[in-house]
């Protein structure tokens, strides 16, 4: 069987930058592929190629059997998209917005009412069906930009991350949304820089940097990958960043990560326990004042630290940060 | 699959969509209004005393075809700001994104912003009135005079539409619009009677688009006798015809180049 969403090879330039570099994807019928990468991994760019939104410089796509490149209004009409920023009309009504959007997807009138009905109903915007979407909060415009997206319950569904820039609630309910979507049967392929949400939703975690997979697999084969415990410290004093790296390197004798600037520093830790005891002794010959100190099981975070040599926690992190335009 | 058909029902989607805005934010049409009434009344009690033509004819009369043709070139930019918003806030991704026409959502666009300069022509009119300007001639000529002007400006919407789609954001529209629109209303004799031009530059300004819209529009007000013209350039001495082969030849040209810009936008 092939998959529903597939993609070989796709490079995309803009000018001497790589946005993709060579990238595949696939996600099986009924699956949620979750694409992982921080902010500039060329996240946006897939889903602009898979969506029909740009050509790629090479490579090739196809969403249910159909080949994006040469088909793209067919395959248009098996898609449903929630870009990286709600794309809805603020002077129109969220029910005016879904009517709209389903007569240009072909349905009559009618059949657009009664589905926007539904939809508003389903997200949880009856209330608000009548006001003007620029009168909705961040979570509303973005739930209802969601709700644009299924109106003709494509099998195909893209959502290019979809909780960025929400309050933590928000961000609780859109996954709720998410998953009674899945529970439908619609193959989904959504983007994300959180890790924790990728975790959560996805079957399958595609995490890319710079245009390319760097691993893939369930969030289970991910943090096997890297095994075992983690050391983690947290340091009183920054200046002892480098000093206290090199300590816990030498008793552990993995790579040690500690971003410059900062004041943690983690490490795979073979022998468990032990290696956190000979770490402390050692970091207190050395006068190393520390805040914190503790073993912890590995997350995706550390998965995708051993894998790009730096921390998806660059990213913003997800309060409501406004987002930005100049990044689409 | 994108039949005409189709095309036009996405259009009319489109179009009634961008009229909601006009009903939710209402003070739009303030503006629409107010800079009409604003030309009008500005070049009639500024210039129009100030110049005098030669024949004996009222300024005043003389102005009012010339201020029509720059104001509905004017209303051109609010086709270009409505796409370049619409692109800057991810419409145009969204609606490049549905099995809908392409040429719909421009098509759409610059429809509903013919009622824009329906009602900036209607304004002008009566301001026109107010201040002394008659339709001279017949009342069929007259409404002739306002069609032609409609449909040119439509033609010519059709090219801020690609400036919309053309610039970064929102707020160069204004910018790039009066660079194409203020060498082509002030290098015409919408303000100034052709013979105040000689040489090279009188060429130029007997053969732009716009001398003969407002040279028609002046003809069919009965604002100015033809056989006065001062002017033996076949585009003078047939405006109307000059200025139906320019909009049929604008859409010919821009439409396309407006839809291919539309496909590759980037938002
Ligand atoms: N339209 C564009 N013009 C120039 N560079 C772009 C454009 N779109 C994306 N890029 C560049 O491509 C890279 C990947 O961007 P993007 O796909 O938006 O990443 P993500 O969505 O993962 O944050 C970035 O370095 C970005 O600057
Ligand atoms: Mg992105």
């Amino acid at each position: 069987m092939t998959a529903t969403i597939q993609a070989h090879g796709l490079v995309k330039t803009y000018g001497r930058a790589w946005a993709l570099d060579g990238l595949d994807l696939s996600a099986e019928q009924g699956t949620v592929l979750a694409l992982l990468g921080p902010n500039g991994a060329g996240k946006t760019t897939a889903v602009r190629v898979l969506t029909t939104l740009v050509k790629p410089d090479e490579g090739s796509a196809e969403l249910a059997g159909i080949d994006v490149l040469t088909r793209p209004e067919q395959a248009r009409r098996n898609l449903g998209l929630s870009g990286q920023y709600a794309a809805v009309d603020e002077y129109l009504t969220g029910f005016e917005n879904l009517v709209m959007i389903g007569r240009l997807y072909g349905l009559r009138r009618a059949q657009a009412r009664d589905r926007a009905a539904e939809l508003l109903e389903q997200f949880s915007l009856t209330d608000a069906a009548g006001k003007p979407s620029k009168d909705y909060s961040g979570g509303m415009r973005r739930r209802l930009d969601l709700a644009a997206a299924l109106i003709v319950r494509p099998p195909v569904l893209v959502l290019d991350e979809p909780t960025t820039g929400l309050d933590p609630r928000s961000r609780i309910e859109t996954w709720g949304v998410i998953r009674d979507l899945i529970a439908s049967g619609t193959t989904l392929l959504l983007t994300t820089q959180y890790l924790e949400e990728a975790d959560q939703l996805a079957d399958k975690i595609t995490v890319i940097d710079h245009g390319r997979v760097i691993a893939e697999g369930s969030a289970t084969d991910l943090k096997a990958r890297i095994g075992g415990e983690r050391i983690e410290l947290t340091l009183a004093d920054p200046a002892d960043l480098r000093l206290a790296a090199r300590t816990v390197g030498s008793v552990t004798g993995t790579e040690v990560y500690s971003e410059a600037g900062s004041s943690t520093v983690t490490a795979p830790a073979p022998h468990g326990a032990e290696s956190l005891m000979t770490a402390l002794r050692e970091l207190d010959t050395q006068n190393v004042r520390l805040l914190d100190l503790g073993l912890r099981r590995p997350t995706l975070d550390d998965v995708f630290l051993s894998l790009t040599g730096h921390s998806a926690e660059q990213a913003p992190t997800n309060d409501d940060s406004t987002p930005t335009k100049d990044n689409r | 699959m994108n039949t005409p058909i189709r095309t036009l029902k996405d259009s009319a989607v489109i179009a009634e969509r961008n009229l909601v805005k006009v009903k939710r934010v209402p003070v739009l049409l303030v503006y629409v209004l107010l800079s009409p009434i604003m030309f009008v009344l500005l070049f009639s009690f500024v210039f129009g005393g100030a110049i005098e033509l030669g024949d004996g004819s009222s300024y005043r009369e003389f102005l009012m075809g010339g201020v029509f043709a720059m104001t509905v070139l004017f209303g051109g930019i609010f086709t270009a700001s409505g796409l370049a918003e619409d692109m800057q806030k991810g419409l145009i991704d969204r609606f490049r994104s549905l099995p809908m026409s392409h040429a719909a959502v421009l098509i759409g666009r610059t429809a509903s912003d013919v009622s824009y300069n329906i009602l900036s022509l209607i304004v002008m009119g009566l301001t026109g009135l107010l201040v002394g300007w008659r339709v001279q001639g017949s009342l069929l000529d007259a409404l002739a005079g306002f069609a032609l002007l409609l449909v040119f400006a439509y033609a010519f919407s059709w090219i801020m539409a690609y400036i919309g789609l053309l610039v970064p954001s929102p707020e160069v529209v204004n910018n790039s619009s009066y660079l194409v629109i203020m060498p082509l209303t002030f290098l015409s004799n919408a303000f100034v009677p052709l013979e105040s031009f000689s040489g090279l530059l009188r060429h130029i300004v007997e053969w732009n688009p716009v001398s003969a819209l407002t040279q028609a529009a002046r003809e069919l007000f009965g604002n100015t006798d033809p056989s006065a013209l001062a002017s033996t350039a076949w585009s003078m001495e047939h405006p109307v015809a000059y200025t139906l082969i320019w909009t049929a030849a604008l859409v010919v040209v821009f439409l396309p180049l407006s839809v291919r810009q539309y496909r590759r936008a980037t938002g």
